[in-house]
Formats: structure tokens, C-alpha cells, sequence
């Protein structure tokens, strides 16, 4: 059972899926498909256990274990195999923990915004989504991960279409969302055939041994550019980011929350597995100076979509526009290539994930008390809604970066590892962008706190506490992150160490 | 001449590729940029196949009555040098699988768009929406 743990962190939710079409009763569903989420939350945990290093962060010790499993019994450069290392870990315990708690929040929230005998497809389309993005960060064999990835991209296509009760715009903003994507998926499928071709391998590891000794030739170059060109689109990186607002602003609520914390997080972990395990930091950074191409995307993309969500009047797009500059963090704590860079990045991930899930599940109440989302009708929201709100200020505090809160720890990583390198004009360009979070963020609080309410008749109670708990487990988690930050940042140094191969 | 002739199955993967991409992005009919699509990812199937391919090789199914070399390698029937590669043709049924996944939901969601918009062209959507 216990050597079995990674293939069933995949099978599980992935025969559940089904089931939930064969269940179809509402009450029996939902709560078969949190029970599995809970489930696959449990087993990350376990493979954190066996894979996070045996003394509890004492540097020095030599890199944690990696978890191999050979699917079928095949040996590992002709089958299939699962490789689990730290990083793989860190994302899979983000993803399985946010799936869970989100699918907890759900029932209340779904009765609000999508018709009751649909329920049972959202929980099979969520479960499938789960599937996918767990089997991203589990999978060591690069068609696998193409797999993986257009399953949850297929079915987030159809979580997204779900919002059509709310307003037709979900289905146009899914379709944009499925042609982009698609495009994405191929110009990954171009590289990984091209670098097939190059090696005759399909396993990570092995080709990455063996691409050595191609670098520099013209198709690895080319194979390069259509795997980062395809996965820049899938995670949103300023300027391939059109497709995300309309599809985060008219979603459900729960499959935004969900998407939002998660699936542009693993496409961050493709990325890193590109460059930092396929090409090689030294092909990526030293000879194509990729990393200055990625710091200015990814400043341009913080200041851009900052300044964009500022004039937001629907508060779920204002929070996707956020969803797009935060990517820009990551990228840019990627781009210093260093350690502490890396950390910043990687951090950001589950940082990220917490502040903007839980934002966004707050974001779930306030559309189930108010019927909208609209910055007017939020009007004195919050002496109606006093709970919900004040979960919303922490979770907006976090992506200001204000101390105590998680969102502070990336931005200390990253304005370090600035400093580290001498940038200090980009350290003082993260602290500018704080600002006008800080103003985006302002904007949503005035309006709950001092404005008079729009319509004083209208009753509007607080959020249920079934809803409320899993919107305070995820900011309280982001809190307890900006204090305690021996299980977050230091999971992701040692990521970071493995990714540049640097042992401490 | 041997860039143009010789690699004629890469020009018309890369052909197909463009045909394909610009009908994603000039058509406005949703359909049509579905089939759009469906070329764009069709041309990357042939790329597969083709590097599939070894010049000189047969089919890749080995006989019951093949004979082996003195160094245990199964020798190839008269005429041909070896094998192909079977794993790109697998590994493009698979994406074969997803391309018509992925047709099926877009174009649910285009019978759906129909349903709610009464059009599918795209620019009418764009009107339509900034009405509301």
C-alpha cells in the first residue's frame, strides 16, 4: 500500500470522477467528492512525509529523497514513470490542500449559482481538474504531462462554461479560454515531439542527460521557444494573459477560487521544470540571457495588470487582473535565477494560492448574500457582512505584502535576492507595485466601510459559518505563513537548491 | 534544392500549421475557427508520423519466425535495413484522443453561445455584450 501512494494520489480522485456521474444524487456526490478530496490532501501529506528532509531543515543535510514509481512495472526510460522530489511534493500538497478546502466551501455556494441537478457534473469536471493538475506536478515523463495538463484544461473549460447561469458571458470567455489554451497545449506538443526527435526519449530525466549533448543546435532552440511560448500562455504571463480575466470573472465562484489558487501555479511548475531540469539553467540563462527576456515580462506584467485591475468595477475581474500581476512575482523571483530568487518564486506559489483562494471564496459569500459582484453594490458591505469582509481586508492585506502577512515573506525573498544581485532598481520596482496594489485594494475597503450601504431595505445577513470556516482556514493559513515560515520557505529553498543543483 | 525537396514533409507540416493558425485568429465565425483548430493541431500530428519514419524500415511487428543475429539483435526481413519507430504514431493517438475531446466542448460551447447569443460570429457577440 505504502509504495503504492503515488500512483494512487492520481487514481483515486481520477476513478471518483466517474463515480460521481453513476452517484448523481446532490448530497451524495458532493460529499463522496470531498471526502476524495480530503483523501488526496492526506496522501500529499504522507509523500511529504517520506520526501521533506529527515532532520527538519537543518542545512547541511544533504538533498531530500526522491520518490520513483514505475507505472506497469516498466523500467523507467521506457515506461512511465512518477517522480516525486520536493518540489513536486510542495505543489501537489498546494494543489490537494486548496481542492479540498474549495470543495468544502462548495455546497452553499453552488445552490446559489448553478442549477441543483448540474451538481453532480461540477463535482466530476472539479474531480477531473484535481486529476490533471496533481498528475502535472507527479509525472516525470513529458508526454504524461501533456496529458495531464489538457485534462484539467479541458475540464476547467467546462467548470468555467458552468457560470452560464450567472451570466452568458462565462461561455464566450470559456471558449477564448479553450482556443488559447489549445494553442498553449499545442506549441507544447510541438516541443515535446521536437524533443523527442532530438533524444528519443520521452522520460525527464533521461533527456535531460542526454540533450546535452545537442546544446546548441538550432531545433533545440526552436524547441525551447515552442515550449516556453506555450506554457507562458497557459499561466497567464503578461502579454498572454487575455484569456484569464473573462474566465476568472465569470466562472462560479468555487471553480474561480479553485482555478485561481491552482492551475496557474502549476503551470509555474511546468515552467520551472523546463528550464531548470530539461534545458538547464546554464542553456537557458547564460546563453539565451532568457532571464532578462522574463524580468521585464515580468515587470511590465505586474505594473500593467496592476494598473488595469485599479479601474475594475467587477470585483472578481479587479482580483484575476491581481491573479496576473502575482504571476509576475513568481516569474521575476524565477528570472534572478539564485537561490534566494527561486525561493522567492516558488514561496509565491503556495502564498499566492492561499491569499487569492481565499480572496476569491470570500469574493463566493459576498455573491451569495448580494446576488453580484459589482464594487457598487458593495456598498457598507462591511457592517452587513463583518466576517466575511474582514477576511477579505487580511486576504487584500497579504497581496499588498503588509509584514505578519504571507504576502510579505515573497516580497522580503524577492527584494533580497534584488539586492543580492545589486538590482536595487528592481527592488525598488516590487516596492512601487506594492503601492498600487495597496490602491486597488483600498478602493474595495472604502467602499465596504464608508460608504452607506446602496440599498438601505435590502436584507443582506452575514455569510453562513459552512462557508466561512473554509474562507478563514485559508487566510488564517496565510497568516500563520507570514509568521511561521519553517514549512514554507523552507520547503521551497530546498526546492530551489535542487532546481540549480546547488547542495548547501 | 535538398532543404526544399528533401525535408518536403517538414514544409508541409509547417504549411499546414499556418493555414491553420490563421484561421484561428482571422475568422470570426466560431465554427470556423474550431476547424481552424483542428488543422493546427492535425499538422503537428503529421510531424510526429513523420518522425516516426526510418528510411529503410518496415513496419514495426515482429515476425514469429525471425531470425537473430550472432549478437541476439532480431534481423530485419529481405530488402529493409530495420524497423520504424512505433512510439510517435502511439503517442499521436493519444493526442488524436485530445484533439476530438477538445472539439467535442468547443463545439458544446459554440451550440450553447448559439443558444444564449442567437449568433455565433464573434464580432455580433462582442456587440451584443457591450449592450448589457
Amino acid at each position: 500500500m505504502e509504495q503504492h501512494l503515488p500512483i494512487l494520489q492520481i487514481i483515486v480522485p481520477l476513478i471518483a470522477a466517474p463515480l460521481c456521474l453513476l452517484l448523481r444524487q446532490r448530497t451524495l456526490v458532493l460529499g463522496f467528492a470531498i471526502c476524495v478530496c480530503w483523501a488526496t490532501f492526506a496522501m500529499a501529506v504522507m509523500l511529504l512525509l517520506r520526501v521533506a528532509p529527515a532532520n527538519g531543515g537543518d542545512p547541511g543535510f544533504p538533498m531530500a529523497t526522491v520518490i520513483t514509481y514505475q507505472l506497469g512495472g516498466w523500467m523507467a526510460p521506457w515506461g512511465i514513470e512518477y517522480r516525486i522530489d520536493i518540489l513536486s511534493v510542495f505543489v501537489l500538497l498546494i494543489v490537494s490542500g486548496i481542492g479540498a478546502t474549495v470543495l468544502t466551501y462548495a455546497p452553499l455556494s453552488l445552490s446559489r449559482e448553478i442549477d441543483r441537478d448540474q451538481h453532480y457534473l461540477f463535482c466530476a469536471a472539479y474531480l477531473l481538474c484535481l486529476t490533471g493538475l496533481l498528475g502535472i506536478a507527479i509525472t516525470g515523463d513529458l508526454f504524461n504531462l501533456f496529458v495531464f495538463l489538457e485534462i484539467s484544461a479541458l475540464s476547467s473549460y467546462a467548470l468555467i462554461s458552468l457560470g452560464a447561469n450567472q451570466s452568458r458571458k462565462a461561455l464566450t470567455a470559456a471558449f477564448q479560454y479553450l482556443v488559447m489554451g489549445t494553442i498553449g497545449a499545442t506549441f507544447i506538443l510541438i516541443g515535446i515531439g521536437l524533443m523527442y526527435q532530438m533524444t528519443g526519449t520521452l522520460n525527464m530525466t533521461d533527456m535531460a542527460a542526454r540533450l546535452d549533448t545537442f546544446g546548441g543546435t538550432r531545433t533545440v532552440l526552436v524547441t525551447f521557444a515552442f515550449l516556453t511560448v506555450g506554457i507562458s500562455l497557459k499561466m497567464a504571463l503578461f502579454p498572454l494573459h487575455l484569456w484569464l480575466p473573462g474566465a476568472y470573472a465569470y466562472a462560479p465562484s468555487v471553480a474561480t477560487a479553485f482555478l485561481a489558487a491552482t492551475a496557474t501555479k502549476v503551470s509555474v511548475y511546468i515552467l520551472l521544470r523546463f528550464i531548470f531540469t530539461l534545458f538547464k539553467p546554464q542553456f537557458a540563462f547564460e546563453m539565451l540571457n532568457f532571464d532578462l527576456g522574463l524580468m521585464a515580462l515580468a515587470i511590465l506584467g505586474i505594473f500593467a495588470a496592476s494598473t488595469i485591475a485599479i479601474f475594475q468595477t467587477n470585483i472578481k475581474r479587479m482580483l484575476a487582473y491581481s491573479s496576473v500581476a502575482q504571476i509576475g512575482y513568481m516569474v521575476l523571483g524565477i528570472s534572478f535565477a539564485t537561490v534566494t530568487g527561486l525561493t522567492a518564486g516558488i514561496v509565491h506559489l503556495l502564498n499566492h494560492a492561499l491569499i487569492k483562494g481565499g480572496l476569491f471564496l470570500a469574493m463566493g459569500c459576498i455573491a451569495l448574500r448580494l446576488g453580484s459582484v459589482e464594487l457598487e453594490d458593495m456598498r457598507g458591505i462591511g457592517r452587513r457582512m463583518p466576517m466575511t469582509m474582514f477576511a477579505w481586508v487580511l486576504g487584500g492585506l497579504g497581496l499588498v505584502g503588509v509584514p505578519v502577512t504571507a504576502g510579505f515573506i515573497s516580497k522580503w525573498y524577492l527584494i533580497s535576492a534584488a539586492l543580492e544581485k545589486g538590482w536595487w532598481p528592481v527592488a525598488a520596482l516590487v516596492l512601487l507595485s506594492s503601492l498600487l496594489a495597496l490602491v486597488y485594494v483600498w478602493r474595495v475597503v472604502e467602499t465596504a466601510y464608508f460608504d452607506s450601504p446602496a440599498d438601505p431595505q435590502l436584507d443582506v445577513a452575514e455569510a453562513p459559518l459552512a462557508m466561512l470556516i473554509p474562507v478563514y482556514v485559508l487566510i488564517g493559513a496565510s497568516l500563520f505563513f507570514g509568521l511561521s515560515t519553517s514549512l514554507s520557505a523552507n520547503v521551497a529553498r530546498y526546492a530551489a537548491e535542487m532546481l540549480l543543483g546547488v547542495t548547501s | 534544392m535538398n532543404t526544399v525537396l528533401g525535408l518536403y514533409n517538414y514544409w508541409i507540416v509547417i504549411f499546414l500549421m499556418m493555414t491553420g493558425f490563421y484561421v484561428v485568429i482571422a475568422q470570426g465565425n466560431l465554427v470556423k475557427k474550431v476547424i481552424g483548430l483542428n488543422i493546427f493541431q492535425i499538422s503537428v500530428f503529421l510531424l510526429y508520423i513523420t518522425i516516426g519514419k526510418v528510411r529503410g524500415g518496415t513496419a514495426p511487428i515482429l515476425p514469429e519466425d525471425v531470425t537473430y543475429s550472432p549478437d541476439g539483435l532480431p534481423i530485419p526481413p529481405q530488402g529493409f535495413d530495420g524497423w520504424s519507430n512505433p512510439l510517435p504514431s502511439v503517442l499521436i493517438l493519444t493526442a488524436i484522443v485530445v484533439g476530438v475531446a477538445t472539439t467535442a466542448v468547443a463545439l458544446a460551447l459554440i451550440v450553447r453561445i448559439g443558444e444564449a447569443y442567437g449568433t455565433i460570429e464573434e464580432d455580433e457577440i462582442l456587440a451584443l455584450d457591450l449592450e448589457e
